[in-house]
């Protein structure tokens, strides 16, 4: 039997060795993960404000750097939904011909194994889902990892940030489907069976960013 | 280089008579999660392989050095640092792809099949021989795991490595896409057949 510290020598070397060979890999590949963190970022914003509309498309790098230059137009908003030139709340701004068709702000929070996130967007009028996008996640595959799909993201559309009374809300997800006389049937979306707990992270975290926006989204309703 | 008759073996009996999956039923959680598409199979059939191989090969040629108290730790610490490397690989080049296989690339790790040819061949094996068995398992888990995903993508989204094969005449004389296939009972399914094939192709019997 080997001693002690032939095992302690042994274990430490092999750790050392190991160790900084992953971090050369790591430190040599991260630009290019970077690059495509920040691609994938681009991609869910179009994607939440509708760019392309056909959403089978398939995006490369070159085409979502072109569409994100050509329609996108990025500010920052404070509390107070005024426009600062720094340390603010980012806006993402559909613009065609001058006009803007629609707002896509970040959203992220905690599902149940992870961070989520992701980019809601409303349509010009304040109070209407545009689309939703969820990019990062780690949820179980199948259960709470459903959220990054089309069928899922698909129920927000069309759904209010706002009350019929006109007082801001947010939007919830259901647990099951949402009966079409539900009186709550403008803010509240189909859940995911099995994937009770993601929802409510997700409830809790579009309710907290949604108020971040408050101001902002209730002046381009006053606006109108 | 000439390989020697053990080394042949050593490669060629996990492919089909050997199979780690039909014999062993190991690595079954990844060949049914990763399988519904043929890019995602391929892709985690190169990662494997790739883990395999390696990690085979660095512990073959550690053997006689590892400590006996620590090998399986020692075996999990290559076994993971090569998981690790391919994870980043496909971060850095396959994003979309490494995006769908999500938490599976990590799970490589505690793939059956990976510990269970470190402990069971590399251990008592020269590198080359320990190489050609890794290459060996890793290609005998991506033969079937192919065969799932070539049936489950053709049947589930009439597509084949995203292309739509299915003509469209088809569709409009009523045919439609099994969906059964696109979840995981369809794999259960499809994996089930082929075992039951392979097994009774090869006479296999369970001990």
């Amino acid at each position: 039997m080997r001693s002690n510290r032939y095992v302690l020598l042994f274990m430490s070397s092999i750790t050392i060795v190991l160790g900084i060979l992953l971090s050369l890999a790591a430190t040599a590949l991260k630009d290019r993960q970077d690059r495509n963190v920040q691609i994938d970022m681009k991609k869910n914003i179009l994607r939440s404000l509708n760019i392309p509309e056909d959403r089978s498309q398939k995006l490369m790098t070159d085409d979502i750097e072109s569409l994100f230059k050509s329609y996108i137009k990025t500010i920052q908003v404070d509390e107070n939904g005024n426009s600062v030139k720094s340390d603010g709340n980012a806006v993402f701004i559909k613009m065609i011909d001058g006009v803007e068709a629609g707002y896509s702000i970040p959203i992220s929070g905690k599902g149940l194994w992870s961070t989520i996130y992701g980019y809601l967007a409303i349509e010009p009028d304040g109070e209407t889902v545009k689309g939703v996008t969820f990019y990062k996640h780690g949820e179980t595959p199948g259960l709470g990892g459903e959220i990054d799909k089309d069928w899922f993201t698909a129920n927000f559309v069309g759904k209010k940030i706002v009350t019929p009374e006109g007082l801001p809300c947010s939007i919830g997800i259901f647990k099951g489907k949402v009966a079409k006389d539900n009186p709550k049937e403008y803010c509240l979306v189909d859940g995911i069976s099995g994937a009770t707990m993601t929802g409510k992270g997700v409830n809790i975290f579009i309710e907290k960013d949604l108020k971040t926006y408050g101001e902002y989204f209730s002046q381009i309703r006053q606006n109108q | 280089m000439a390989l020697d008759s053990k080394s042949k073996q050593a490669f060629t009996d996990p492919l089909i008579q050997n199979n780690p999956i039909t014999s062993q039923i190991l690595g079954i959680c990844s060949a049914l999660a990763v399988t519904v598409k043929m890019d995602t199979a391929v892709v985690m059939t190169l990662a494997v392989v790739f883990v395999l191989a390696f990690s085979n090969t660095i512990i073959a040629a550690m053997r006689k050095w590892i400590p006996g108290r620590v090998r399986i730790i020692v075996q999990l610490t290559v076994i993971a640092s090569l998981v690790i490397l391919a994870d980043q690989v496909l971060r850095a080049y396959m994003y979309d792809i490494s995006k769908q296989l999500s938490v599976f690339v990590g799970l490589i790790i505690t793939n059956c099949i990976v510990m269970g040819r470190a402990e069971a061949f590399a251990m008592q094996n020269p590198p080359g021989r320990a190489f050609m068995d890794g290459l060996g398992n890793g290609l005998g888990y991506g033969i079937i795991l192919i065969a799932v995903a070539f049936f489950r993508e053709i049947f589930g989204s009439g597509t084949f490595f995203g292309i739509p094969i299915i003509p469209q005449a088809f569709y409009d004389a009523g045919y439609a896409n099994a969906g059964l296939f696109v979840l995981s009972p369809g794999a259960f399914i499809i994996l089930g057949l082929i075992i039951w094939g392979l097994r009774t192709a090869t006479k296999y019997e369970e001990a």
